[in-house]
């Protein structure tokens, strides 16, 4: 051997244990595999069970690797940052699977290869809040994306595979882009590590036309992954096309995975050309907030409704990512963290509903709800409170920590904006409340069972760890905040 | 003598060709080629990059790239024939159930 292996072992530093959670997790899905391959058709649900329980052995792994120095050559660094984030990942990706069991009954689609694929899906998120090398990043997202596709498609239904061809061309299309800035970032900076890249830009003089393409082409690509204005045409006919469950996976984690890399990448790479890009976020972030939320008043069909909700949600998530600071990026993990169980709740109430035959999702569906299932109506209000932002719930301290970030760091115009979607928002997340208690059921055909489910042990199982962990995360977000704030110090 | 420029000039052109296709032609199959079109052109600018700027790590991308390339394209055909089985069409204009 010409080189001293000890040597390389030390400049590589081969870290085992910082991949750890995404290492079990591979395995996890490997064993999915091949238990899919010995089990009969009817058989199938057993594997959720065995993913279920995967899932919560490794929840305490991922929330303990804890390695600020970045491993392989740079590029993996699994800190509390990255931590956060797993974390948020296996939690959401739980709940799909343990609502996914039942509602794959429904639609009549029990296959094997769903439970693995989610399992790809959240290593493609874990890899990208992990990331620390541009390649790294790339490989992440097309893991989560290439998974996401499959599931969306996997109702094979017409509007099923309508909603996975749009969110496959588009979300392709992205991807070119992204790259495209990618492509330019590593141009101007010679590499393609975040560290060296940050390095990079503190001696660089600022004019640089690579940078501003390769900014503009980054915005553009991110853009798309957390369907921001006015790249967000995808989500709401992939949210309508794809299996409940998966959409409420595809609200949670793409958006939180995209947020995660966002804010390494711009915070940490990027942060010394903020005044390069913080002006397009500005405006991204004030259309996304005032268009998600204006078009989510007209909209018949509640998951259509969501959809748009979270683009609006997407939008003031963007204003932590422009203001940048530790606080705001602080406010961002949090916001993620109460959006996975507040957003997760709604889609499970939202399965819960839906018939055998694909009906039950239209906002009228949920006429005189309260009347026929008081506790259901009384969740699903608090849901939907909590999403659009009113206090004593966890989607008020959300709002809170980001919108008064913005306020410090004296971005009025941004914050009165946000407030201002959080007004017009609030009219169609009451409207659903109204039609609940208000208003008696259209037909007498709505007075039958809503759900033919055998058990509907599932849904109020994870229906109940959402209400009270919204409700908890309101009344008192110290502790995760803290969590944060440690989090983000060493970003 | 070829300089860096005139790779990226090549790049972008193909990479505008590319998004011209996947915005404008209505054919689902011609889009998915306008797709490998604007991965291909990316993997050009990388490739005269890592050439230029001597360093391998835009190579590996490229490598990388032709990869997930190749993972997604067989994707997008699988799902073009689920849409193909339901709707009979490969039109884009065609394909509008959900509005809203």
């Amino acid at each position: 051997m010409i080189f001293n292996n000890a040597a390389i072992m030390q400049t590589l530093n081969v870290n085992l244990n910082a991949v750890a959670p995404v290492a079990l997790m591979t395995v996890l899905a490997i064993v999915l595999m091949v238990i899919d391959f010995f089990l009969k058709r009817e058989n199938k649900f057993s594997l959720g069970i065995v993913t279920l329980i995967g899932l919560v052995l490794i929840l305490p792994v991922a929330a303990t690797t804890v390695d600020p120095a970045p491993a392989f050559g740079g590029m993996v660094i699994a800190d509390a940052y990255a931590a956060f984030f797993n974390v948020v990942f296996i939690i959401a990706a739980i709940f799909a699977v343990v609502i996914s069991n039942d509602y794959l009954r429904k639609i009549s689609s029990e296959r094997g290869e769903y439970y693995y694929i989610i399992i790809f899906a959240t290593i493609g998120m874990m890899v990208m809040a992990s990331a620390n090398d541009l390649v790294n990043l790339y490989v992440g997202l097309e893991l989560m994306s290439l998974s996401f596709y499959i599931l969306v498609a996997m109702r094979r239904s017409a509007t099923g595979a309508e909603g996975a061809l749009k969110y496959f061309i588009l979300g392709a299309f992205s991807s070119g882009i992204l790259l495209y800035g990618i492509t330019f970032t590593y141009g101007f900076a010679g590499t393609t590590n975040l560290t060296e890249i940050a390095r990079m830009g503190v001696n660089l003089s600022s004019a640089n036309h690579y940078l501003l393409i390769a900014i503009i082409m980054l915005v553009a690509g991110f853009a798309f992954k957390i369907a921001a204005f006015p790249f967000h045409l995808w989500s709401p006919d992939a949210y309508e096309g794809a299996p409940t469950p998966v959409t409420a996976l595809l609200s949670v984690g793409s958006k939180a995975a995209a947020f995660a890399f966002f804010l390494r990448f711009f915070g940490g790479a990027f942060h010394e050309f903020h005044a390069h890009w913080a002006g397009l976020l500005w405006i991204l972030s004030a259309a996304t907030m005032l268009v998600g939320a204006t078009v989510a008043i007209q909209q018949k069909n509640i998951v259509r409704m969501l959809a748009y909700s979270s683009i609006a949600h997407a939008g003031i998530i963007l204003i932590g990512v422009v203001v940048m600071n530790g606080f705001a990026s602080a406010g961002v993990m949090f916001y993620m963290f109460v959006y996975a169980f507040m957003n997760m709740g709604a889609f499970t109430v939202v399965a819960l509903m839906a018939r055998n035959d694909g009906t039950g999702k239209s906002i009228s569906d949920y006429k005189g709800l309260a009347g026929r299932r008081p506790v259901l109506a009384f969740v699903m209000a608090l849901f939907l409170l909590s999403l659009a932002g009113i206090p004593p719930t966890g989607g008020f301290t959300a709002k809170f920590f980001i919108l008064a970030s913005a306020i410090e760091a004296r971005y009025y115009w941004l914050a009165a904006i946000g407030v201002i979607s959080t007004v017009i928002s609030l009219f169609f997340y009451a409207k659903v409340i109204f039609y609940m208690y208000m208003k008696e059921p259209d037909a007498l055909d709505d007075m039958a069972p809503v759900t033919q489910a055998p058990s509907t042990l599932a849904y109020n199982i994870i229906i109940f760890i959402t209400a009270v962990s919204t409700m908890v995360l309101g009344l008192c977000p110290t502790p995760v905040m803290d969590m944060a704030i440690a989090a983000v110090s060493h970003l | 003598m070829l300089t860096l420029t005139h790779y990226l000039i090549l790049s972008f052109t193909l990479f505008s060709i590319g998004v011209a296709g996947v915005l404008l032609r209505r054919n689902i199959i011609i889009v998915l080629m306008s797709l490998e079109l604007i991965f291909n052109s990316v993997n050009i600018s990388l490739a005269a990059f890592s050439y230029f700027l001597r360093s391998l790590n835009g190579t590996v991308f490229v490598i990388f790239n032709i990869t997930v390339a190749a993972a997604e394209v067989a994707i997008g055909l699988a799902i073009l024939v689920t849409v193909y089985r339901a709707r009979r069409t490969v039109n884009v204009d065609e394909i509008d159930e959900l509005r809203g």
